[in-house]
């Protein structure tokens, strides 16, 4: 069976019966420059098992002790994620066998968790929604078990534990998200609450983000949840909707076919595009949870969470509501202005110290972000700076730059790697504000479109911008586009 | 100051003076490490207390000591103090068997915090000592690596599960050990063999290095020949570790002098249910004569009840098992010790090394702790037994509301036959019974010798005292010293 044999079967109207139940559980890796209980290094790539000591390796007789920095990360994220942050949480350990799990067993948080009752607010068909969150809590993360890559993997794996040890948060939603693209805009709003926290930086490639799904179905109108299936492996925004996707229309097919949906566990394989069964209910692990004894319970005082919060810094949501009234952009120039924190933060500074915010904002959209994507830059790799964009912006309030003059001005800036201002100070294009040179152009426009004119004095005002448009392309761009708005103005009205 | 009766040269002295004698130079470290040395050479193959002697690194260490004393370098109290550690305890470079099978061969890369600062004070390690495999046994009978026998009588078990740390210092083989205790295993030994063993408040010491059976349980601590000498060491083990996250951050108290302090006006209680059906007679009486003699010196003795006392050792079992089912996890063939060969599956090679490599107590008590924490078990067993485990720590504190210490015996009985309990596991959990209930509260406590029964065995009274008051205790333990002495 391939993903499309089910697509075509799983019709639309059999698709449209049911309605999917979505939860996701997001690890997150925290961004602390060692490791959760000892004092190994988390750097990223480094050679197999130099970032190792007996706390991690899980040597007989070492004890963990839990990183500070680590807990102050994971009250950030609580917060930001509108969770309440218990002032005592409890370490457990999970109990399973794995040559990547060094100790036998995973420190994490079961039935105390360090944070519950959260939520996020996603974008959905019927207007903003809240996406629960039931609990956020810490865990350390495994090591990597090598099956390929070594002369001799045809018959050995090696085990990397570098990675052992680092701390991650694990935030499990409720099961409220009921499309594949509601799941996609909680991921795309829990990521970027993450980087506008600074907690972790959320690189897929990486491993800093994983994300695994319980996806279940049931009849439109039933208030019973179905089966739940959970789908592993779900690690890229480029494969969350298709995963889900793929898995709904699997369960609707069992059922409509006169099926059961089976709990299990499954997971995603993206080459493939679809979902294959790991393991079932029965071969479920029993994780035999229960308390740290090495570790006391977590106590977060008010007064520690306090000093936490004042690294809090103002969350997407409600930066963009400010850039909205602040300078008078659209919601969906603030949406892309804020992608990151670095870049609303750069385009902030820039905007105050420009003329006109609104101008900095479209400039930055209309000039600036498509010739970056077409060069393929980052923002920091920019020709023009943010004090060109400022320029331009403030040039062209002024009336002093045409838009064809400042396309061009940014066209040669990218061809040649220049910044805006250089380009501008050496190719200052020749402008008209020759109040005669202009009139006298403006005349012969006239002249030459009595019929435009004559709707214009019929109360059309609008014709208006016909007319500049004309003495613009008669100038080739040049003419001083305030003073020539003036001037038509004066002429049709004369 | 020599005295060469028993073949080492510092018995009659105290470990304080010892050390004295080794800075000042009166004494050569050397030549009192050499001695232990001969001493061990000849007596261990009887007494199989030593899994494995660091002659070599101990006499270089002495001599080192020698030459820093001569050039007046400042050298730590416990300058040249030979002293011999249990295999569950890491020293960097050293073998730490645990006692089993699975960690043959094996040498951890980092040494435990409290050996560390014993050779920070200038002890010297003469080797590792031998014990019950994990710590499991209250005989010394399940090591990997044969019996210990009890110095006071070799067909006699040395108690357990630190019987070689026990024998160690009874032999004369060492001139103090540490051992672990999680139920009983410093206490029962130290009854056995007649020397003192301390079990410190949890916390007190720091369990970095230390092997773990069951972490909310396990403690580390000193045998000694005497009372001071075993306050001495404890002094230098113990306070906080940034690398234990429960270890506390109390101070530490000057326990030789707390030793010192005369006990007149201490509040001693007896609790009955220790005195129980059980109890062997001999061991009722000598101890019974103990507190005597605490009265005698002026302690007011006063009935206390510890209501839930029968409840401690099924509770106990499910706690400490369940804790070992988890820490024994990491034993799995994958990094280090024992790996059963020609396996084809990662699941066959779990299977095989841990079926070979651990011994039958430690798979019983692997079993019984993977039960108890199971789906559908867990509340009638592992979340119970945390509940009877407040109860019993509450008994303690109303008990303590009315007295400063609480004396009892030791062990049901003095040191049994080699092979008389091996068949029976509840028999020998029951050698338990009036041990496990401290452990399981956090409390502090001693075994201090107190007689020897008609045949000659040792018997101990158990001192128990409040959190972090092992000041009391030794106090109360040098008087029931003294009162025997007299």
């Amino acid at each position: 069976m391939t993903a499309t044999s089910v697509s075509t079967s799983a019709t639309t109207a059999a698709l449209a019966k049911y309605e999917p139940v979505i939860g996701l559980e997001v690890h997150v890796q925290l961004l602390t420059t060692t490791k959760a209980f000892c004092g190994c290094l988390t750097r990223f790539g480094s050679a197999p098992n130099t970032q190792i000591c007996p706390t991690c390796l899980g040597l007989p007789g070492a004890l963990p002790v839990l990183n500070k920095r680590a807990v102050e990360f994971a009250v950030l994220a609580s917060t930001a994620l509108n969770c309440e942050v218990r002032t005592r949480s409890v370490f457990a350990r999970k109990n399973y066998f794995y040559p990547d799990s060094p100790k036998g067993y995973q420190i994490s948080q079961y039935d105390q968790p360090l944070a519950e009752h959260g939520w996020i607010e996603v974008p959905s068909e019927n207007g903003p929604k809240k996406i629960g969150i039931t609990r956020l809590h810490m865990e350390e993360d495994a090591g990597k078990s090598l099956h390929e890559g070594f002369p001799d993997s045809a018959t050995k794996s090696y085990v990397d534990l570098n990675r052992c040890g680092t701390p991650l948060v694990e935030i499990v939603s409720e099961p409220d998200i009921r499309t594949p693209d509601e799941a996609y805009e909680y991921l795309t709003r829990l990521k970027e609450i993450m980087l506008y926290t600074g907690v972790s930086d959320c690189n897929m490639e990486e491993g800093s983000l994983r994300c695994d799904a319980n996806v279940s179905v049931r009849p439109r109108g039933q208030e019973k949840f179905g089966t739940k299936a959970e789908v592993k492996n779900v690690n890229s925004f480029r494969f969350i909707r298709s995963a889900l996707e793929y898995e709904i229309e699997r369960q609707v097919e069992v059922l409509e076919s006169g099926g059961r949906v089976v709990q299990e566990t499954r997971s995603w394989n993206a080459a493939e595009g679809r979902t294959f069964s790991m393991r079932s209910k029965e071969e479920a692990h029993d994780y035999r949870y229960f308390p740290e004894p090495d570790l006391p319970p977590l106590m977060v005082s008010d007064a520690w969470k306090r000093e936490i919060l004042t690294a809090m810094p103002e969350l997407p949501e409600a930066r963009r509501a400010r850039m909205v009234r602040e300078y008078e952009i659209s919601e969906q120039d603030a949406q892309s202005l804020t992608a990151t924190r670095e870049f609303a933060d750069t385009f902030e500074a820039a905007a105050k110290r420009a003329k006109s915010p609104r101008r900095v904002a479209n400039l930055v959209q209309s000039e600036l972000m498509g010739r970056l994507r077409a060069a393929g830059l980052e923002l920091e790799q920019s020709p023009v700076t943010m004090d060109g964009v400022v320029l331009a912006a403030d040039l062209a309030e002024e009336g002093k730059l045409s838009s064809k003059q400042w396309k061009q001005i940014f066209d040669v800036a990218f061809e040649k790697g220049e910044d805006f201002g250089v380009v501008y100070e050496r190719e200052k294009p020749q402008q008209i504000s020759d109040t005669a040179t202009l009139e006298k152009m403006i005349d012969e426009v006239i002249a030459a479109n009595p019929k435009q004119v004559e709707q214009y004095r019929g109360g059309k005002k609008t014709v208006a911008a016909f007319f500049v448009g004309q003495v613009m392309r008669a100038s080739k761009g040049q003419a001083n586009p305030a003073l020539l708005n003036e001037l038509v103005v004066k002429k049709l009205d004369a | 100051m020599r005295t060469e009766a028993n073949g080492t040269i510092s018995v009659g002295m105290t470990l304080q003076e010892l050390g004295q004698s080794v800075i000042s130079g009166r004494v050569k470290a050397a030549e009192l490490v050499n001695s232990y040395l001969q001493r061990i050479e000849a007596r261990n193959a009887k007494i199989n207390a030593y899994l494995s002697v660091a002659s070599e690194d101990a006499r270089r260490t002495a001599e080192d000591l020698d030459a820093a004393a001569r050039r007046g370098d400042p050298l730590g109290s416990l300058a040249g103090v030979p002293v011999a550690i249990k295999d569950v305890i890491a020293i960097e470079g050293m073998t730490a068997t645990a006692g089993s099978r699975i960690l043959e061969g094996y040498k951890p890369p980092y040494t435990a915090t409290a050996v560390r600062r014993l050779k920070e004070a200038g002890a010297v390690v003469l080797g590792k000592l031998n014990c019950d495999e994990f710590a499991m046994g209250s005989s010394n009978e399940n090591s990997a690596y044969g019996v210990v026998r009890n110095p006071a009588a070799l067909d006699r078990v040395p108690g357990g599960s630190s019987g070689g740390s026990a024998a160690a210092v009874a032999a004369e083989l060492a001139a103090a050990t540490l051992g672990t205790d999680t139920g009983g295993s410093i206490r029962q030994p130290a009854s056995f063999c007649g020397v003192v063993g301390v079990l410190p408040t949890y916390g007190r010491v720091s369990r970095y290095g230390l092997i773990a059976f069951a972490s909310s349980l396990d403690r580390i601590g000193p045998f000694a020949r005497t009372v001071e000498d075993a306050a001495m060491v404890l002094g230098v083990i113990a306070g906080h570790d940034p690398l234990d996250a429960t270890s506390s951050r109390r101070p530490v108290p000057d326990y030789v002098a707390e030793c010192h302090r005369p006990v007149e006006g201490l509040r001693v209680g007896v609790p009955a249910e220790y005195f129980a059906e059980g109890l062997d007679q001999e061991v009722k009486l000598t101890v019974q004569r103990a507190i005597d003699s605490l009265r005698a010196q002026g302690c007011v003795i006063t009935p206390v009840s510890l209501p839930h006392t029968r409840y401690a050792v099924p509770t106990y079992y499910v706690l400490a098992t369940a804790e070992a089912s988890a820490n024994l996890e990491r034993f799995d063939g994958v990094r280090y010790g024992y790996r059963a060969p020609e396996v084809k599956t990662l699941s066959d090679m779990y299977r095989e090394t841990r079926d070979r490599g651990f011994g039958r107590e430690v798979k019983r008590r692997i079993l019984l702790g993977t039960y108890v924490l199971s789906a559908g078990y867990y509340d009638a067993y592992y979340r119970k037994g945390q509940q009877v485990r407040r109860v019993l720590a509450e008994d303690f504190l109303k008990a303590f509301e009315k007295v400063d210490v609480i004396v009892t015996p030791t062990a049901p009985t003095p040191a049994f036959r080699i092979g008389e309990k091996t068949d029976d596991p509840v028999s020998m959990y029951l050698a338990d019974i009036y041990t496990v209930t401290a452990s399981l509260a956090g409390i502090c406590g001693i075994s201090v010798p107190c007689g020897v029964s008609s045949e000659g065995l040792p018997i101990g009274a158990q001192i128990l005292g409040p959190h972090f008051c092992e000041g009391t205790v030794f106090r109360a333990a040098r008087a029931i010293e003294q009162g025997q002495t007299v």
